[in-house]
């Protein structure tokens, strides 16, 4: 399963300074409450959790419901603290698993 | 007399009925304005929601129900001592009370998520921030919306 995930971190950011983060990965976000058209329910698949660590620290984590919109996109804040590797992981139904890292350069 | 002849735009509105009814069954459970309340207090507990210190931003008129933006900001200063904990967003008529739950920190810097949301229909939303000396506030927002996320073509 090949989901794109885009992420927007800062290249640079000076010390101390919220930064801003966005996310956006591919996913159908499948709801678990709609039918086909034969009358049968479509079974749930969705990314049920979000988390960003920030050189191996957790700073953020999601709780992610089927009432997020397919393709779900999350914007946070961090303060950039030192320059290192942002790594994020999504967690999902059907062994769904996606990580994607970004770096940043503190001055 | 009364005229019998049914005109197009009465055989639309008509054809129109027959589509909405029959769309109606695959909303399944909606949760209700109650089962927001329960989803809230089963987080909570007994403790005292107060209004204020959250912002839920949300556009007041949703054309599609499939993705609304949504932004939630809390006043914190984001330090060890006091900062929030947690975000949580419930709403009312969609089939599941809980929308997103968000757990943050001192190193958050700043109290603000953002991401795009899926609305059955018009109703409220409830926005909770958990604080780190334990208080709970929050902010609710009225949304309508008229093409509903449920009602979509069956696939």
């Amino acid at each position: 399963m090949a989901a794109r995930a885009l992420i927007n971190v800062p290249k640079t950011a000076k010390r101390g300074a919220v930064i801003e983060i966005k996310t956006l990965i591919s996913h159908v976000m499948e709801t678990g409450y709609r039918h086909s058209t034969e009358g049968q329910a479509v079974p749930r698949d969705i990314i049920t959790s979000f988390s960003c660590r920030y050189n191996g620290e957790e700073i953020f984590a999601t709780t992610l419901y089927p009432a997020i919109a397919a393709n779900p996109f999350v914007t946070f804040h961090t303060v950039a603290t030192e320059s290192g590797t942002l790594a994020f992981h999504w967690i999902g139904d059907n062994g769904f698993e996606v990580t994607e890292e970004a770096k940043i350069v503190v001055e | 007399m009364q005229r019998l002849i049914i005109t197009r735009r009465e055989a639309l509105i008509i054809g129109g009925m027959t589509v909405a009814a029959g769309a109606l069954p695959t909303l399944g459970v909606a949760s209700t304005p109650g089962q927001a309340e329960t989803a809230i207090r089963k987080l909570v507990g007994e403790a005292e929601i107060r209004k204020g210190k959250v912002k839920l931003d949300l556009p007041p008129l949703v054309e599609n129900g499939n993705t609304v933006p949504m932004t939630v900001s809390v006043e914190s200063p984001m330090t060890q001592t006091d900062h929030v904990k947690a975000i949580h967003v419930f709403n009312e008529k969609n089939p599941q009370a809980n929308v997103i739950s968000a757990q943050l920190g001192p190193r958050c810097g700043k109290a603000t998520v953002s991401t795009r949301i899926r609305l059955a229909g018009t109703q409220k939303l409830t926005a909770i921030a958990e604080m780190s000396d334990g208080t709970y506030w929050s902010d609710s927002q009225e949304v309508i919306v008229t093409l509903a996320a449920c009602l979509e073509d069956l696939i």
